[in-house]
């Protein structure tokens, strides 16, 4: 078991909801992410996505959009994510999770990458773009390399899908609360219930949802139903905005742990 | 070979399905609809009687005799897909798509454009048809491609302009992508090109097929014979696959893709894939793709719009790894100079698009005495108008 199935079983030990942090790893430059992660983890993030950067992000809204184009400004690549991981891996036992889109991975090799992302401490990977009828030889090199396959479940996936993402899925199953890209909104989508009482039809995996939670209140409705809420784009947003700030990591922090206090209530 | 993908949508080991998940159950349903529309006696005969009624089908097949002199080898006939209604082949694949659109209960209509061809026939055949219509187009295709963004909007399009990475056509099919994963439940993607998820390399080359089969039987009643070779342009890929497909089992004919070259062989001066691309996943299909030692997409040039894209169709990618086809590419100059001869010898102004398949023949005829050429004008050039005053200043101030 990784340390994310480690995370769920202590979640569900101690009957409170996880905190799941997406951030664009070498944003705004590769050398700063351990330190924000690790502001993070301090803030109560029981998780971290590293997202890394793709050219042609289309699942991403514009503010990670920009993120990705920091970074990869700032000489970011797979290889600089995983030395990034190692760092962080060197201080922090939290899970980590690797994001990202599906040829930046075939470049580097499923294999190769498997066997590096292990040995840099990285606990599993989410492709956005991999569709489970494509994904069996990515699955098959993770899986042989002790790693965790997260795949999205959305509320149009209808419950012929919902099984095979379930089937491909280890760790966890990511839950898109709505149709649409990355990006905060002013509620949470209606979706979720339903796609959550679908998706416990098919599997007893811990469950996460994500796109579109960015306040400590939409952290606790939505947290009310799964075992854990995905913050992404107002983290990094938050970095956009401060990255010359030298109050970001306290920023960084103390969000967490506001959106962690709203999770109590879920 | 197969003509036909496999049920994942492969072409050998190209093509297949690399969306979000959020998308799969839409893509199953346009192939559900798609698979029963073409099985529909009455929906063919409903978009036959569009091609031949609206869009102008069938496209003339032209003996380009004083071209052909000039060269002195090949005799080249043109497929004129130029003289359809909008001005090119695209409008073939627009009026199956909507009509497919139609059948699934859509209301709103998005596409992508480069050269702006595509938009111009989604946003005519929306106007016809009476679909909302958006179209997504790079800030930098918007420059160079003014007209269309007019004609566009005269005909009750909306034009988006996507100011995120090269601003050209790779930028707007990723922005339509983004609109379509938020708006699924009422909104049809009419993807432009032989390109993106299954079913779309398939769906989109049925409908430009007709292409091919039109010109095979037009060749043989003008010639008694096959063409020893074809010439067509590939962006994506649509007007080639439309050609070419007719000609799959006629083994003695060439095949003959034209990418552009631009105007150097470095990272970022070009757009032919078979020269500086490897295998690799972009927006729904896995096929040849330009990209950098990092997996990330390069930047590519091509004087023409329509061709300046990262990925080749899969279709054309498996044709290649088959020897079934040969890609080749023309420069800038080339196509602007084949351009130049084939309306001073032919009265016809082709696309700067078309204007790459001219000039591979143009290169090939003198040494091809006593063979038959078959090339595809797939649109023409009153959109390149500007572009064309720029390079021949010349004429401009005579």
């Amino acid at each position: 078991m990784t340390r994310i199935g480690r995370l769920f079983e202590g979640l569900k030990r101690d009957r409170r909801k996880g905190l799941i942090a997406y951030i664009t790893a070498g944003d705004p430059e590769p050398g700063r992410t351990a330190e924000l992660a690790e502001a993070l983890v301090r803030g109560g993030a029981d998780l971290i996505e590293l997202g890394v950067p793709f050219s042609d992000p289309i699942a991403d809204g514009p503010v990670i959009q920009r993120a990705g184009e920091r970074a990869l400004a700032a000489g970011t690549n797979l290889k600089v994510v995983l030395d990034i991981a190692a760092e962080i891996r060197q201080r922090s036992e939290v899970p980590l999770l690797l994001f990202t889109y599906l040829n930046p991975v075939l470049r580097y090799g499923l294999k190769r990458l498997a066997e590096d992302a292990a040995a840099s401490g990285i606990d599993g990977c989410l492709l956005t773009d991999a569709s489970v009828e494509e994904a069996q030889e990515y699955v098959a090199a993770m899986h042989a390399s002790g790693l965790d396959t997260v795949f999205l479940a959305a509320p149009t996936s209808t419950p012929r899908r919902l099984k095979l993402v379930a089937q491909y899925s280890t760790g966890f199953v990511y839950l898109v609360s709505r149709t649409g890209v990355t990006g905060e909104r002013d509620a949470v989508s209606g979706a979720v219930g339903p796609l959550v009482r679908s998706v416990r039809a098919v599997t007893d995996l811990p469950l996460a949802v994500g796109f579109g939670i960015s306040t400590p209140e939409q952290a606790a409705e939505a947290g009310r139903q799964v075992e854990a809420v995905v913050v992404g784009s107002a983290f990094v947003r938050m970095i956009e905005r401060n990255r010359d700030n030298p109050s970001l990591e306290i920023q960084l922090e103390s969000f967490a742990r506001e959106l962690k206090h709203g999770l109590r209530a879920a | 070979m197969t003509p036909q993908p496999d049920p994942g949508g492969h072409f050998g080991p190209y093509g297949g399905r690399y969306v979000p998940e959020v998308l799969m159950a839409p893509i199953e349903e346009l192939e559900k609809a798609y698979l029963e529309a073409r099985d529909d006696r009455a929906f063919q005969v409903e978009l036959a009687g569009l091609l031949r009624d609206y869009a102008g089908r069938p496209t003339a097949l032209w003996h380009a005799r004083r071209l052909s002199e000039a060269l002195g080898g090949a005799r080249i006939y043109l497929k004129r897909e130029d003289l359809l209604h909008t001005g090119a082949h695209k409008i073939n694949n627009c009026l199956g798509q909507a009509l497919v659109a139609r059948r699934m209960g859509k209301r709103r209509i998005i596409a992508e454009t480069g050269a702006g061809q595509h938009g111009v026939a989604t946003a005519t055949v929306c106007a016809l048809l009476g679909f909302e219509c958006v179209v997504y187009m790079g800030t930098e295709d918007m420059r160079r491609q003014r007209l269309n963004v007019f004609r566009m909007r005269l005909l009750g399009a909306k034009v988006v302009g996507v100011d995120s990475g090269s601003r050209t056509l790779k930028d707007a099919i990723s922005e339509a992508m983004r609109d379509w994963v938020t708006n699924v439940g009422d909104t049809y993607y009419l993807l432009g090109s032989a390109l993106g998820s299954h079913p779309y390399p398939m769906m989109v080359r049925d409908f430009q097929k007709i292409i091919g089969e039109e010109a095979r039987r037009q060749i043989l009643e003008s010639t008694g014979q096959l063409p020893d070779a074809i010439f067509a342009c590939v962006g994506g890929g649509s007007n080639a696959i439309g050609i070419f497909h007719a000609f799959l089992a006629d083994g003695g004919v060439r095949l003959i893709g034209v990418e552009a070259g631009g105007r150097g062989d470095g990272p970022g001066e070009h757009a032919a894939r078979f020269r500086g691309g490897a295998p690799g996943v972009l927006q729904g299909a896995y096929s040849y793709l330009l990209q950098d030692e990092n997996g990330q997409v390069s930047l590519t040039h091509s004087v023409s719009a329509g061709l300046d894209y990262a990925m080749i169709g899969p279709e054309h990618a498996w044709l290649h790894d088959c020897h079934r086809a040969e890609y080749v590419a023309c420069s800038d100059a080339e196509a602007l100079e084949a351009a130049r001869l084939l309306s001073r010898t032919e009265g016809i102004i082709p696309a700067l698009e078309s204007a790459h398949a001219v000039a591979e023949a143009v290169k090939r005829a003198p040494r091809a005495l006593g063979q038959v050429f078959l090339v595809n004008v797939s649109g023409r050039g009153d959109k390149d108008i500007d572009i064309y005053r720029e390079n021949f200043r010349e004429l401009d101030e005579a």
